[in-house]
């Protein structure tokens, strides 16, 4: 195998990897359901893309004519992910999985609240703490 | 040489990913946590599966993994609509 495709490959396995490890690491360590939902669905598809591609390099190398197996599984990988994401995060909306700040519809966290309307966010039982304070159980 | 070493060096990364992943499923507070969890861990064991295929050169397990893919999203999406709706096909 040549110099140059062992290196690209090698390069490509490792930043694979490390993607990988960066998604499980956020799954395990974001603080509510959404955040968690997001750490795997990028870093995943993008790690495995890394070794895929590093994959394709090496048979591609070994054999003659271009390996395309590990397209279309990365092809697959990347338009199935988002739909079961999208499914998932669904789920946990109808759900009312709380969000960080432990309030259950997104419009009332407050971020995303203007000044006006914190009387919703005081409506809803919920206190929002003065300026400056960390949100409500953002400790956690 | 160095496609082996990086081979080795990737299966352990991958192999801690999937350890962090059993743990968010012993954990998870929620159903619906440990269905991500049990994705998460699909698609790291695809990569390696695939690892395995570029260490034995051999094009098989590529089939393979595209199975356990296919598998893993009809899996997370059945889970997830029963989550959801509490029934899979209505």
């Amino acid at each position: 195998m040549p110099f140059i495709a062992e290196i690209l490959a090698a390069s490509l396995l490792i930043v694979g990897g490390v993607f990988a490890l960066i998604g499980s690491i956020g799954l395990l360590r974001l603080p509510d359901f959404f955040m968690r939902l997001h750490g795997p669905t990028k870093a995943t598809t993008l790690g495995l893309g890394g070794i895929l591609a590093a994959s394709t390099i090496v048979f591609s190398v070994q054999d003659p004519g271009l390996s395309l197996h590990e397209v279309l599984i990365t092809l697959f990988l990347f338009i199935t992910a988002p739909a079961s994401a999208h499914i998932l995060a669904k789920s946990a909306m109808h759900d009312r999985v709380p969000f960080q700040g432990g309030q259950e519809d997104p419009l009332l966290h407050p971020a995303n609240l203007v000044p006006e309307s914190a009387g919703e966010y005081h409506a809803a039982g919920l206190d929002l703490p003065p300026p400056g304070e960390p949100l409500p159980g953002e400790e956690s | 040489m160095i496609l082996s070493t990086a081979l080795s060096i990737t299966t352990t990364l991958i192999l801690v990913a999937v350890l962090l992943n059993l743990a968010r499923l012993v954990i998870g507070p929620r159903t619906i946590d440990r269905v991500v969890a049990l994705d998460t861990m699909y698609i790291n064991t695809i990569g390696l599966i695939v690892l395995l295929g570029i260490q034995q050169r051999n094009q098989i397990a590529f089939e393979a993994a595209l199975l356990i893919a296919m598998m893993g999203f009809v899996g997370t999406v059945a889970l997830g609509k029963f989550y959801l709706r509490g029934d899979i096909i209505e």
